[in-house]
C-alpha cells in the first residue's frame, strides 16, 4: 500500500473553487442595498448608533454645486444619519422601479410629487400633518398639485418656472416689439430668423414635448380641468395645436440644437433670438448675455391666457421605509421648518422660488431685474404642470399625438380625439 | 471495492453508497456540477424565474405591484387590450419592415467584407480586427456617439460639418420625420456595430470550404462570380441560416441604440418605436403596469420563436 500523495492544486480544482467562490459572492451580492449608511457609521452625521440611518435621493441637477448643499443639509441634520444618493440619468423611471423593491430609499424627490399610481398603490405616506400652519404660506397652487382626496403626498421643495426668455436687442434690431399675443410671437418668431439664426427654440422637436400645456392654456383650455375632466374636449385645442405645426412647417424653429429646452444653450450659443426655457438657467443666461434679456409669458389666443408654467419637485416619503417617522421629521425640519436651507438651495445655484410664500418674498436675488418681473408673471399668469389625475398613461398617449401633429402634420382634432378616450379611461380607473 | 460478508468467504458487490452514486463514475457529475452549476444557478434565478413570474403578472392588473392578489385577476384581457393596442401593433410592424430590411443589408455587408478579407494575403488578421473591433463597443456608447457627436443636428456635428464644407444646410437628423433621416442614424449605427461580428462567422464558414473545390471548378472554367454562386454560397448554408435566424431575433430585440438615439426628454416618439421600448414605457418606465407589459412581452416572444421557427423550417426545406 503506497502513501498517498498530497493534494494538488491543479488548475481544474483552482478554476472550479473559483467558480462556486463567484456563485457565492454573486448571491450574497444579492442582499439589500438601500443606500442607508451603516448603523453607527459616520457617514452624514455625528454617528453612533443610536440615530435612524435614512436613506434619500435626488435626480442629478445641472447646476453647479448643488449636490454638496444637499448632502450639506442632510450632514447639518442631527436626528438621523441621511445618506444622499445623487442619481445620474432616467432618475423618474429608476424611481419607480426601485420602489417595488427593499432597495428604495427613504426620501426622494419626484417631479410635481408622486404619480396617482403611487398614491392609490400606497407607495408614498400621507404627509398633511408635516404642514401644520405653515400651509397657509405654501403657495397654494403647487400644494393643490400634490393633493388627493383631501391629503397631501408631498412636500415642494421649491417652485420651478417655464417661461419665454427674449434677447430684445434683436428684437429691436428687426424693429419688434415684445411679443404679447400669439400672433405677434409668430411674427416675431418669422422676422428674427435670419441666416443660422432661428427666431424660436421650443425644443429639438418643435415643441412637440414641450408645449402641449402652454398652447391649451393659451387658448384658454387646459389639460384637465380643476375638477379632473377632460380639457381639451373643445375645438379651439384643436386650433391651438396647429399654430405650433405651422411654427415647425415656416421653419422659424429650431431644431437640433446641441442640448435641449431645458438647457440654456440656445440662446448663449446664439442660435435663437428667443427660447421657452426655465427660469432656472437665468443665472446662466445672464452670465453670457448680461442685460439683454426679458422674460415674458407664453402668449394668449384670442379669447385665451397668457401663461408661466409651474412645477415644483416634491419630497415624497417612501411608506415602506425603514423609519417613516424619521423620514417625516427630516423633511418637516428640511422643506417645512429651516428657511435658510431652502432660500440657499432656491437661489445659491441655479434659479427657483421658493415654495413658501414668506420665504420667496424675502429672496434677494428675486428682488429686481428679470427674476423679479419672472415672480410677479408666476403670481398672475402661472399655471401649474398637469393635474395630479394626469396619469403618466394619458401623458404618454399625449405627447404621441403631439409628435403626430406637431412633425407629421396629423389632423389635431381626431388625434386629440384619440387621447380623450385614453385619458377618460384612466379617469375612470382612479373614480371606480 | 467490496465488503466481506459475515460468516462467508465469498465476496459480492454491494451498490455504491446515493452519495457515490450522485458523484458518478470519476466524480464526473460533481464536477459538472461545480462548473455548470453557477451559472444554472444564475440562468434560473436571472432568466427562467422572471420569464415564468412575467407570465403570471401577465393574467393581472397588477399596476405599480409585483404581487398581485387574486382580486386583482384578470385572465386574457391583458392579451386583448395588447392586440387592440394601435401603438403596440405599429410597433410590431414597424420592425418587421425593419427586420425585412436590416437582415438582408447586414447579411450582404457581412458576407462581402468576409469574402473579401479572406482573400487578403497581407495583414488579414489586421483587417479583420478592424472590422470585428466595432462589436466590442457598447450599443449604448456607440449610440450616443452617432447622436450626440456624428448626427448632431447643428453645425457642430460631423455630418452637418462635412455638408457645409459642400454648401449645404445643416440637418436636423433626428428632428424631422419627412424624409426620415433618423432611420439614416440607426441603421448606420447598427451596421457599424454588428457586421464585424457576423463577418467573423462567414470567414469561419469560408475556412471550413476545402479549397480543391475552387481549383477543380478553375479547370472547369468557374472562376469568380460563378465560383462564389456554385461553389461558396451552397456551402456556406449552415452558417447562412445561423446568421439569419441570429439578425432576424437581433432585429426583433433591438432596444439600446433606438432608446438612447430617440428617447428626449419628453419620452419617445411614436415612429420607429420599437416593441420593447413601447413595452419598457408601458411596465417599466412611469406607467408600471405590469400586467399589460408581461402580456405584450409574451405576445412579442411568439411572435419571435414563430418567424424564427418558420424561417427555419423554410431553410430546411430548401436543403432538402
Amino acid at each position: 500500500m503506497s502513501a498517498r500523495p498530497a493534494p494538488e492544486i491543479t488548475r481544474r480544482r483552482l478554476l472550479a473553487w473559483s467558480g462556486a467562490l463567484a456563485a457565492a459572492g454573486a448571491l450574497a451580492a444579492c442582499g439589500n442595498n438601500t443606500g442607508r449608511p451603516e448603523t453607527g457609521s459616520a457617514s452624514g452625521g455625528a454617528g453612533g448608533g443610536a440615530k435612524p440611518s435614512l436613506s434619500q435621493w435626488y435626480h442629478q441637477y445641472g447646476e453647479v454645486g448643488t449636490q454638496q448643499a444637499v448632502e450639506r443639509y442632510a450632514a447639518d441634520y442631527p436626528d438621523a444619519d441621511i445618506k444622499v444618493t445623487w442619481k445620474p440619468g432616467d432618475y423618474d423611471n429608476t424611481v419607480v422601479a426601485t420602489l417595488q423593491t427593499d432597495g428604495a430609499p427613504d426620501i426622494f424627490e419626484y417631479g410635481n410629487g408622486p404619480t396617482i399610481d403611487m398614491i392609490t398603490s400606497g407607495q408614498v405616506s400621507d404627509v398633511t400633518d408635516l404642514f401644520g400652519d405653515a400651509k397657509s404660506d405654501f403657495n397654494e397652487a403647487l400644494l393643490k398639485r400634490v393633493t388627493y382626496q383631501d391629503k397631501i403626498w408631498a412636500v415642494p421643495q421649491v417652485m420651478d418656472m417655464q417661461l419665454l426668455i427674449y434677447r430684445p436687442s434683436l428684437l429691436e434690431a428687426a424693429g419688434m416689439k415684445p411679443p404679447k399675443s400669439m400672433d405677434e410671437l409668430m411674427v416675431a418668431a418669422a422676422a428674427l430668423t435670419t441666416g443660422k439664426v432661428k427666431g424660436l427654440f421650443l425644443g429639438n422637436d418643435g415643441g412637440a414635448g414641450l408645449m402641449g400645456g402652454p398652447m391649451l392654456r393659451s387658448a384658454g383650455l387646459d389639460l384637465l380641468t380643476d375638477d379632473g375632466k377632460v380639457g381639451f374636449d373643445d375645438p379651439k385645442a384643436a386650433q391651438a395645436l396647429s399654430l405650433l405645426r405651422k411654427m415647425y412647417t415656416d421653419k422659424v424653429v429650431l431644431l437640433g440644437a446641441p442640448n435641449d429646452w431645458f438647457a440654456p444653450d440656445a440662446l448663449t450659443q446664439g442660435l435663437a433670438a428667443m427660447q421657452f426655457t426655465g427660469l432656472w438657467n437665468l443665472p446662466a443666461i445672464t452670465a453670457a448675455l448680461g442685460n439683454d434679456i426679458g422674460v415674458l409669458p407664453w402668449p394668449a389666443m384670442p379669447g385665451g391666457n397668457p401663461n408661466v408654467t409651474l412645477g415644483a419637485y416634491g419630497a415624497c416619503i417612501n411608506s415602506k421605509g425603514a423609519d417613516v417617522e424619521a423620514a417625516k421629521a427630516f423633511v418637516k425640519s428640511l422643506w417645512i421648518e429651516n428657511t435658510e436651507s431652502q432660500t440657499d438651495w432656491a437661489t445659491s445655484y441655479g434659479l427657483h422660488i421658493p415654495a413658501r410664500t414668506s420665504v420667496a418674498e424675502k429672496a434677494d436675488k428675486l428682488a429686481s431685474g428679470p427674476a423679479a418681473e419672472a415672480v410677479r408673471l408666476s403670481k398672475e399668469n402661472g399655471y401649474v404642470q398637469n393635474h395630479i389625475l394626469w396619469s403618466p398613461k394619458s401623458q404618454s398617449s399625449f405627447n404621441d399625438a403631439m409628435s403626430r401633429i406637431v412633425k407629421n402634420g396629423a389632423d389635431p382634432k381626431a388625434e386629440l380625439d384619440t387621447v380623450k378616450g385614453v385619458v377618460e379611461a384612466e379617469l375612470k380607473r382612479f373614480s371606480s | 471495492m467490496s465488503a466481506a460478508p459475515a460468516g462467508g468467504g465469498v465476496l459480492t458487490p454491494t451498490s455504491p453508497s446515493l452519495g457515490r452514486r450522485l458523484a458518478g463514475r470519476a466524480n464526473t457529475n460533481l464536477w459538472f456540477w461545480v462548473f455548470v452549476g453557477p451559472f444554472f444557478a444564475g440562468l434560473v434565478v436571472f432568466i427562467y424565474i422572471p420569464i415564468a413570474w412575467s407570465i403570471y403578472l401577465s393574467f393581472f392588473d397588477a399596476r405599480n405591484t409585483v404581487s398581485p392578489t387574486p382580486d386583482q385577476f384578470v385572465g386574457l384581457r391583458n392579451y386583448a387590450d395588447m392586440l387592440g393596442d394601435p401603438n403596440f401593433v405599429q410597433s410590431l410592424w414597424t420592425f418587421v419592415v425593419f427586420a425585412v430590411f436590416i437582415v438582408p443589408v447586414t447579411f450582404m455587408l457581412s458576407l462581402a467584407t468576409a469574402v473579401l478579407v479572406s482573400r487578403v494575403q497581407v495583414a488579414q488578421a489586421f483587417f479583420r480586427s478592424v472590422f470585428f473591433l466595432p462589436t466590442a463597443c457598447s450599443y449604448v456608447v456607440a449610440a450616443l456617439i452617432w447622436k450626440m457627436s456624428i448626427f448632431s443636428g447643428v453645425r457642430f456635428g460631423l455630418a452637418n460639418t462635412v455638408l457645409d464644407v459642400f454648401g449645404a444646410d445643416p440637418i436636423p437628423w433626428l428632428s424631422v420625420t419627412s424624409p426620415p433621416w433618423y432611420w439614416l442614424v440607426i441603421v448606420s449605427a447598427r451596421l457599424w456595430l454588428q457586421v464585424g461580428f457576423y463577418m467573423i462567422l462567414f470567414i469561419a464558414g469560408l475556412q471550413r470550404i476545402n479549397p480543391n473545390l475552387y481549383e477543380a471548378a478553375a479547370i472547369d472554367g468557374a472562376i469568380g462570380w460563378k465560383a462564389f454562386r456554385y461553389i461558396t454560397l451552397p456551402l456556406l448554408r449552415p452558417t447562412s441560416v445561423a446568421v439569419v435566424l441570429l439578425l432576424l431575433i437581433n432585429a426583433f430585440q433591438a432596444f439600446d441604440e433606438f432608446f438612447n438615439i430617440m428617447s428626449t426628454f419628453a419620452g419617445y416618439p411614436p415612429y420607429a418605436r420599437p416593441p420593447l421600448v413601447y413595452l419598457f414605457y408601458v411596465a417599466l418606465g412611469r406607467g408600471q403596469d405590469f400586467g399589460h407589459g408581461g402580456a405584450g412581452a409574451v405576445i412579442l416572444t411568439l411572435t419571435i420563436a414563430i418567424i424564427a421557427l418558420v424561417l427555419g423550417r423554410f431553410f430546411r426545406t430548401e436543403e432538402r
